[in-house]
Order: C-alpha cells, then structure tokens, then sequence
C-alpha cells in the first residue's frame, strides 16, 4: 500500500479571467495537512475551498504559488491525488464492480487482483451485494460510498473530497459521515475534506482548516480536541457547540466585512 | 374499459396504460385509413391520382411475385447502408474528438456549418459531372447529406460529457490522451446511437432524392416511371416501402441502444 502523504500549499494564487473583469479567487494561501491527517476546509460558498482542492488534484491550474504533495511538485492530475466529488461521478456505462475496478485496470493490475481489491472496498463501505448493479439503480448515499471505495481501490497517497455528503438527506449524511471515519481508520490515508457545514467538519476532522471568501484566505487553523470516535451526541457537549460557535463566529465576520 | 376517467389521461407528463397506448396509435391509423378507404371507395377522388387500398394491396402482390419489388427494395437498402455506414464511421469518431477538443472545433466548424446548410440537391449536378450515374454517385448524396449533420449532433454529444466525469476518470490514472477512448465515447454512445437513428432516416430522404435523378433502379426510380405511367399505386406502394424499412431501422436502432447501452435508460 501506498504510504500516505503531506500536502502543502504555499502562496497559491488563483485568478480568473483577465483584463478588467480578473476574479482573484484565491490570494496567497497557504496550509499543510501532515501524513494520516483527516484535514477538513469550512467556508462559505464562493471562497475558493472547492477550487483549492482542484488545483491540489491538478485538475485545475494556479496562477501563482506551490503545491507538493509527498515531496512532488503538483503538475497536472494523477492517481496519486484521489478524488470524491459533489456531484454524482460513477461512470454509468460500468458496473459498480467496474468502476472500483476502474483504476487498477488503468494502472495494469491483473484481474485477481483487481477482483480482490473490488471485494475488499465494496465490504469496507458496505456494498458488497452490489457488485453487478449500474450506478442508475444506486441511490445518492450508495453511489457516493461506491465513489469512496473507487478512490480508494486506487491507492492513493491521499483522498480529496469535495463536498461528497452535500447532496444528500440529514440521516444518510450522518450515516455516510461515520462510515468515512471508520474507512478512514482502516486505511490510514491523508484526507483533504471540504465542507460548508460546521458540524460535519469538528465531526470529521482532526484539524479545521476556517477560510473566508474573496479573495479565498485561511482565517484560522483550529485542533479539534474531541477523542475518536466521535458519537453521535458529541454534537450536545458544550465544547462541541462552543467551538462550532467560534467557527460561526469567525464566517459571520467574514460576511459583515462584505457589507 | 378503463376505470378510470379519460380526463386523467390528460395530465400533462402523466404515464398512461399500455392498453391505451396501444389503442390511440391504432385509431389514428385507422382514422387514415378508413379516410382513405372514403375517399377511394365512395368514388370521390379519380382513382388515377388516388388508387384505394385494395388496388395497391394487388399491385403489392403482383410485384413482390415477380421479384421486382424485392430487388428495387434491397438496391436502395444497399445504398443507404452503405453511405450511411461510411458517413457514420468517418463521423461518429472525428465528432467526438471535434466536441472534446477545441482545437479540432476550431478548424472544423466554419466549414462544416457552412456546408451544412447548403441543400443537398443542389450538389446532384455536380456529383452527376464528376462521379456518373452509378451507384457511387447516390451513394455520395447519402454520405453528403447526413455526414455533415451527424458530425454537429455528434460533437454536440461529445460536449455535453460532465466535466467531473473526466476529471474523476484523471484522478483514477486516465491519461489525457486516452479520454475520448475511456471516457467521452462510452459517455457519450447513447446519445451517438440515437444521433444514428435519427440521420438513418433523413439517408432514406437522400435517397429518393438520388434516385429521382440518375437511376436505374431503386425505390425513387420505379416511383419516377410510375408517374409517367400515371401508376400511382406503385408511388403508393414504393412510399409504404420506404416507411416499412424506416419503422425496421428504427426498432433495430432502439434494440441496439438495449444491446450495447443497457446501462442507460
């Protein structure tokens, strides 16, 4: 298995368009998410936090700045950099066997081993009767969990994941939220998360990484204090609500500075 | 009958039974029909410009025995198959690779928009100079007036593959020079296979068009003899043909997209 990797992100700029309708959409940010870490962004929409983790995946360009992650500059897409996105991206014409299979295919891995790490990946996100379905019979929280062992199946030095629970119901998102950390657990991968919802990111992470938007800066890296694993009444603890409360605090003055 | 009123059957979007499917299609063509059959057997219309149902059904007869209709039907098949089978293996690929990369649409869309609207009629002359009166030359008007459009309908396919799908198929390891293979055209192949289906039938339309022209046999042909002849019946009939081997590469298309696309609904 791959080892895990640290990402930094130091000075990256990103602009949009040019002449006089250039967008900075980001403006000198920096962070780094050590090895193992569970790192996870909060921001409102429109800070730039989906468009950081693309330039990491290098799936888009920055205008200025650098990007390593494991040591190796960032230069364009690779299968070291695994990826969940918001929206819905099984491939429909596979199988979900297939898609998991997708990626050890690209990298020439024989078929026994590409059946046995679809076995091991659908077992570990709970899918393993699924196999031979096609992502149109899968509901939004089983597609996302097959996107999760598809990246996974990868072995990627480290997993990010773009908003993956924002398009789904309260209960199937609390749900997928603890498969994650278990997943997550097993496989001791770097994972970059980026989120607009406060409760998910204490939930999740290890270490909240508060931007503000436009330009898109970190406004405060936070340690989340809470012993793993987290359940489902943490959210009660007063220190639970009062660090989401300083998080709120720290986007609302972001939005009252725009006005 | 149905239990329930026919006023719910005009919900908009709403699904209907398939008893009713069945029945509203059959009594619109009944309704063509027995017009038909008014119009021919009440005597209303001289039966040389309309003959009725029966007389064509005789002719039908008659023509299938002594083979002719059978060989006029299976030489245009051949040359709709044929172009329109050299246009689609020319197209499907170069449009998938103009609606991936902005290049290959740069270079190619002035051209191919410009030519596109040009009717294909007026090329006959032309084809007729430079290719002859042979085959080659209906099978060119089918190429020429179904390339053009299937490449546009194709790229436009092509286009319309979600971003993210071909960003997750790089964080997977896909290489940027394979996308189109393992992306963008098993993305894209049903909407390709129904771009196929369409423009199969507009090669139909070619076709007579080619054949009204410079043939010596066909469907279009024995059509343009029968007027002189004022047989219009075999106008008649060589029209059902035409429509009846429509309807069976249209199904065929349809149970192709089950075949090869499954997946997709």
């Amino acid at each position: 298995m791959t080892q895990s990797a640290d990402i930094t992100v130091s000075n990256v700029t990103l602009r949009y368009g040019s002449g006089e309708k250039t967008v900075l959409a980001l403006d000198g940010i920096s962070l780094d998410v050590k090895p193992n870490e569970f790192a996870v962004i909060v921001g409102p929409s429109g800070c730039g936090k989906s468009s950081l983790l693309y330039l990491i995946a290098g799936l888009e360009d920055r205008t200025g700045g650098a990007i390593t992650v494991g040591g190796a500059p960032v230069d364009g897409p690779g299968p070291d950099r695994g990826m969940v996105f918001q929206s819905y991206t099984l491939f429909p014409w596979l199988t979900v066997a297939q898609n998991v299979a997708y990626g050890p295919r690209r990298r020439g891995l024989p078929e026994d081993e590409r059946n046995r790490l679809v076995t091991h990946y659908l077992g570990e996100v709970g899918l393993a009767g699924f196999a031979d379905h096609y992502p149109a019979q899968l509901s939004g929280g089983m597609k996302q969990r097959v996107a999760i062992a598809r990246a996974l199946a990868n072995d990627p030095a480290v997993l990010l994941m773009d908003e993956p629970f924002g398009a789904l119901d309260s209960q199937t998102r609390h749900s997928m939220q603890r498969l994650l950390l278990r997943v997550w657990d097993h496989s001791q991968k770097t994972v970059l998360f980026v989120t607009h919802d406060i409760e998910e990111a204490i939930l999740l992470a290890d270490r909240v990484f508060v931007m503000s938007g436009r330009p898109g800066q970190i406004r405060k890296v936070l340690p989340v204090p809470f012993a793993r694993p987290r359940l489902g009444d943490i959210v009660l603890d007063p220190a639970f609500i009062a660090m989401k409360r300083e998080i709120m605090g720290l986007l609302r003055s972001d939005e009252d500075g725009e006005d | 009958m149905s239990e329930k009123p026919l006023s719910k059957s005009f919900v908009p979007y709403r699904p209907i039974s398939l008893a009713l499917t069945i029945s509203l299609g059959a009594a619109v063509w009944a309704l063509v029909i027995g017009g038909w059959m008014l119009l021919t057997y009440g005597g209303r219309v001289p039966e040389m410009f309309l003959p009725a149902p029966g007389k064509v059904l005789m002719t039908a007869g008659r023509l299938i025995a002594d083979g002719s209709l059978l060989m006029h039907t299976a030489a245009s098949a051949q040359v709709v198959l044929v172009g329109f089978v050299i246009s689609s293996v020319v197209a499907v690929p170069l449009g998938l690779y103009m609606g991936t990369y902005k290049a290959v649409q740069a270079a190619l869309d002035p051209l191919v928009n410009f030519i596109r609207y040009l009717p294909v009629t007026s090329f006959v002359p032309l084809f007729i100079l430079w290719i002859g009166i042979g085959i080659e030359q209906r099978v060119s008007v089918i190429i020429f007036g179904t390339f053009f459009q299937q490449l546009v309908m194709i790229a436009d396919a092509a286009r319309s593959v979600p971003r993210d799908l071909v960003n997750a198929a790089y964080t997977l390891g896909t290489k940027r020079s394979t996308t189109v293979r393992h992306i963008v055209f098993p993305a894209s192949l049903p909407a390709v296979l129904d771009i196929l289906r369409v423009t199969v039938g507009w090669a139909w339309t070619y076709l007579v068009v080619a054949e009204l022209v410079a043939a010596k046999s066909g469907l279009g042909y024995i059509s343009l003899k029968a007027m002189r002849g004022f047989q219009v019946d075999i106008i008649f009939l060589a029209i059902a043909m035409i429509g009846i081997l429509g309807l069976i590469t249209d199904q065929g298309f349809r149970l192709l997209r089950r075949l090869v696309a499954p997946w997709a609904a």
